[in-house]
C-alpha cells in the first residue's frame, strides 16, 4: 500500500509579507503521526501552524495538506490556538463555549439541535471533561481549561489536530495527564497530531518524530536523530550539548541551559 | 397605574422605552463579551455632536445623531483593527466629535435648552414620528443581529479560532458596531447621551453576572432592561425626578444585588 502524505512541504519558506522566518523546509507527514514541534520563540513554530491553517501563505515553495494547498477555514483541521481571550466569558460554562463553535461560520441564531447537544456531550466525555462541563469556565483550573479547549478543536472529529503550546502554563503533573489523554484520543480516532512545545521531555514517549526550528531552518526526524549535539549545534550555529540523563534530555548551549530559555 | 397610561406622552414614553430596552439588552450582552463597553459609551457621546449638528441644519436631532453615530462606528472599526489599538482610535474620534458638538451648539443660536434635552434625554417628548423611526431601526437591528449572532458569539469568545474557521473578525466586528450605533441612538432617546452606558451596558452586565448560558443571559438581560425602564418611568412619574436618574440608580442597585447573587451557585 502506498503511503499517503497528509502534509507535504517542498522547499517551503515561512514568514509574514516578505520577512522570511524559516526557509527551505522539506518534509512529509503521514496520517496517524504524532509530531512534536520545537524551537525557541520566534523560530517559526506558530508561523508554520498558521500557514497550515491557510491564515498566511508560504513565502516560497509548495505546501500541501490533504494533497491540496492550505485553505482558510478547513474543517478537517482541528486547531487549538496559543493565545486565548478568556476574561470576557464571565460565567459561561464549558458546554456553552464548546457549543458556540458548532457551525460557527454559518449565519443564524446559535440554537443547537438535540443531535448537536449529544455531540457536545460525546466530545466532553472524550476529553474527560463531563464532570465540570456545567461549571463556569473561569472557575476551572489550567489543566481543566486545556481539556475544554482540546474538546473545542475536536469538534467534528477532524483528522489533523494542530495544537499550539497546549502544555504552556501547566504543571508537570497536568502536562503528563494532558499528554496521556491526547494519546488515548489519538489512538481512538487515529488522528495526526502536530503539537508545539518547549520541553521535549514529557512528550518523548508519545512522539513519532520531532520537527525542530532554529536559526531560520527546520529539521525533521526521529527524536534521537534530531536531538543530538551535532544536529542542534548545526541548526543553532552554536555549540550545543545534548545530555542524556536517566530518561530525560537536557539541552545545553555554551554556558547556558537552552531549555531554560525556552519560555 | 391606570392613570399613568391615560396620557399620550406617557404611552409614547413606555413604547419608546421598551423598544430601546429590548435592543439595548441584546446588543449590550454582545458588547460586554466583545470588550466594547468603552465603545458603547463613546458612541453615545458622539451622538451628541450629531444631534447638535442636526439642530443647526434644521433636522430632527435623532436623525443627525443616528447618521453621525453610524459614521463614527465605521471610523472606529477602520482605525482600530485590533483590540489594543481600538481604545486609542475610539478616544480620538470621541474627542473630535465632542469638539464638533461644541462648535455646532455655539453656531446654533436657538433655544439652549435643546442641549440638555440631548444630554439627558427627553423621553416624555418623543413624537409619533420618532416612534416610527425607532421601530424600524429596532426591527432592522434585531433581524441583522439574529442573522449574524452565531458567528458573532463565537468570534467574540474565540477570535483566533473563529479566524481559523474562516470567519472574518473584521467584517463581523464592523457589522456589530454599526448595530451598536443604532442601539446607542435608541437608548439615548430614553436616558440621553450622557447616560447611554447605563442602559446599554448595565442590564447586560447584571445578566452576565448571574447566568451561565447564552440564551438565559440574553433573556435575563432583555427582561432586566425592560424592567428597569418601566420602573424608572413609573418612579419618575410619581416623584417628578428625572427618568435618567431613576434608570441609572436602579441599574446600580440591581448590579450590586447581582454581584451578591453570583457568589452563590448559579442555576441558569
Amino acid at each position: 500500500m502506498e503511503v499517503f502524505d497528509i502534509i507535504k512541504a517542498e522547499n517551503v519558506s515561512l514568514g509574514y509579507n516578505q520577512t522570511v522566518i524559516a526557509s527551505k523546509i522539506t518534509l512529509s507527514i503521514q496520517p496517524g503521526e504524532f509530531i512534536g514541534i520545537f524551537g525557541s520563540n520566534g523560530s517559526g513554530k506558530t508561523t508554520f501552524i498558521r500557514t497550515l491553517l491557510g491564515l498566511i501563505k508560504p513565502v516560497a515553495g509548495n505546501l500541501f495538506i490533504f494533497n491540496a494547498k492550505p485553505t482558510h477555514g478547513n474543517d478537517r483541521i482541528g486547531y487549538m490556538p496559543q493565545l486565548r481571550m478568556i476574561a470576557s466569558v464571565a460565567h459561561l460554562t464549558s458546554r456553552t463555549i464548546i457549543g458556540a463553535s458548532i457551525n460557527s461560520a454559518c449565519y443564524g441564531l446559535p440554537i443547537l439541535s438535540k443531535k448537536q447537544k449529544s455531540e457536545i456531550t460525546n466530545i466532553l466525555k472524550l476529553v474527560e471533561a463531563e464532570s465540570f462541563a456545567d461549571r463556569p469556565f473561569q472557575q476551572l483550573s489550567g489543566g481543566e481549561r486545556q481539556r475544554v479547549y482540546l474538546a473545542q478543536s475536536l469538534q467534528g472529529y477532524p483528522p489533523i489536530l494542530l495544537l499550539d503550546e497546549p502544555l504552556a502554563g501547566l504543571d508537570p503533573r497536568s502536562q503528563e495527564r494532558f499528554i496521556e489523554l491526547l494519546y488515548r484520543i489519538k489512538t481512538k480516532l487515529n488522528s495526526t497530531i502536530l503539537l508545539t512545545a518547549h520541553d521535549p521531555n514529557p512528550l518523548l514517549k508519545v512522539m513519532d518524530r520531532v520537527l525542530y526550528f532554529a536559526n531560520g531552518h527546520a529539521a525533521i526526524g526521529q527524536t534521537k536523530e534530531i536531538m543530538t549535539s551535532e544536529n542542534l549545534s548545526a541548526l543553532y550555529g552554536l555549540t550545543i550539548d545534548v545530555v542524556h540523563y536517566k530518561d530525560r534530555l537536557i539541552i545545553l548551549g555554551e554556558n547556558q541551559n537552552l531549555s531554560d530559555y525556552h519560555d | 397605574m391606570i392613570n399613568i397610561l391615560s396620557y399620550d406622552f406617557m404611552q409614547h414614553a413606555f413604547i419608546a422605552g421598551t423598544m430601546a430596552a429590548i435592543l439595548a439588552g441584546i446588543v449590550g450582552y454582545f458588547a460586554i463579551i466583545r470588550h466594547l463597553a468603552f465603545a458603547a459609551h463613546a458612541l453615545g457621546h458622539i451622538g451628541f455632536a450629531g444631534a447638535a449638528g442636526a439642530l443647526l441644519f434644521g433636522m430632527t436631532p435623532i436623525v443627525g445623531q443616528f447618521i453621525l453615530t453610524v459614521f463614527a462606528a465605521f471610523g472606529i472599526s477602520l482605525l482600530g483593527e485590533r483590540i489594543s489599538k481600538s481604545d486609542m482610535a475610539i478616544g480620538i474620534i470621541l474627542s473630535f466629535c465632542l469638539g464638533l458638538g461644541t462648535l455646532f451648539l455655539y453656531l446654533y443660536h436657538g433655544f439652549a435648552g435643546q442641549a440638555s434635552v440631548i444630554l439627558f434625554g427627553n423621553l416624555l417628548g418623543v413624537s409619533n414620528q420618532d416612534l416610527k423611526l425607532m421601530f424600524w431601526l429596532m426591527l432592522i437591528s434585531l433581524i441583522a443581529l439574529s442573522f449574524i449572532s452565531r458567528p458573532l458569539f463565537f468570534s467574540s469568545l474565540e477570535p483566533e479560532l473563529a479566524e481559523a474557521k474562516g470567519i472574518s473578525p473584521f467584517t463581523i466586528g464592523l457589522f456589530f458596531i454599526v448595530i451598536m450605533a443604532i442601539a446607542v441612538t435608541l437608548a439615548s432617546q430614553v436616558v440621553g447621551v450622557i447616560l447611554v452606558f447605563t442602559l446599554l451596558v448595565g442590564p447586560a452586565a447584571i445578566a452576565i453576572q448571574c447566568t451561565r448560558y447564552f440564551w438565559s443571559g440574553m433573556i435575563v438581560s432583555v427582561l432586566i432592561s425592560i424592567g428597569i425602564v418601566w420602573l424608572g418611568i413609573s418612579l419618575s412619574y410619581f416623584t417628578d425626578w428625572p427618568i435618567s436618574f431613576w434608570i441609572s440608580a436602579l441599574t446600580f442597585v440591581f448590579y450590586l444585588l447581582s454581584k451578591k447573587l453570583s457568589k452563590d451557585n448559579l442555576v441558569y
